[in-house]
């Protein structure tokens, strides 16, 4: 086998490695532009400072997702007035299967699409759901692949020190 | 020069087998009918027939020690 195609080998092997950087805590959310899953303009994924923000990507196929969705929604409910907001990036290549996932799942927090993907590409999202909250200096304080029931606790605690209460308040 | 076609021919579509799909694009893997085994229950009933009866485990879903006891 001669040099040049022994060459090719690693080249395929680079071509199905995605090169990207991943969002951590401890750094700033990363700025990523998303339209409103209603048609509205576009919101700014990293432009919410002042607000603890919980980046949630997610779609309709995903199963642990639409059991984080009624628990989101009951956070949204009670902490909006302290400052806390969910953001709800949907990545479903097609609007109408969220749609319809919304339907069974209504919701009263914001909700982006981004059938394209560049957002989660630009936060290094590596499972689904994956959600990044964000404190009010726009710093990612944890980030939380997939989710589980007994996840609930741990998350509803983190928020609630971002947003200055007292975890053992909690009920 | 057929032996590097062949070879041209192998390594691309193995490099077809290395795409990277990403968490989010996963939709129609997630389809219910794109699952291994449709039916799960039913595959396990299926298992349990076979392996107490001609004595051997199934090699990929059912545990056991083969000792004929589970």
């Amino acid at each position: 086998m001669r040099f040049h195609h022994v060459i090719w080998i690693p080249l395929f092997a680079l071509a199905s490695l995605s090169i990207g950087q991943a969002a951590e805590v401890g750094e700033r959310a990363p700025s990523c532009q998303a339209k409103g899953l209603d048609g509205s303009g576009p919101v700014d994924l990293a432009n919410r400072t002042g607000k603890v923000v919980y980046i949630d990507f997610w779609a309709s196929w995903c199963g642990p997702c639409a059991e984080s969705f009624p628990f989101l929604d009951q956070l949204h409910t009670e902490l909006k007035s302290k400052g806390f907001e969910v953001l709800g990036v949907n990545l479903d290549e097609d609007a109408a299967d969220a749609q319809a996932f919304l339907r069974k799942r209504p919701v009263g927090f914001t909700l982006v699409g981004d059938p394209d993907g560049r957002c989660p590409r630009v936060y290094g999202v590596q499972a689904m759901p994956s959600s990044y909250l964000v404190d009010r200096q726009g710093v990612i304080r944890q980030v939380h692949r997939g989710f589980k029931a007994g996840d609930k606790k741990a998350i509803r605690d983190q928020i609630l020190l971002l947003l200055g209460g007292s975890a053992r308040t909690a009920p | 020069m057929i032996a590097r076609a062949a070879l041209g021919l192998v390594l691309l579509s193995l490099g077809a087998c290395a795409a990277n799909l990403a968490p989010w694009e996963r939709g129609n893997l997630a389809r219910p009918d794109m699952a291994f085994e449709p039916y799960p229950v039913e595959a396990a009933f299926r298992e349990h027939i076979w392996f107490s009866r001609e004595g051997a485990s199934g090699g990929y879903a059912v545990g056991g020690g083969g000792c004929g006891c589970n």
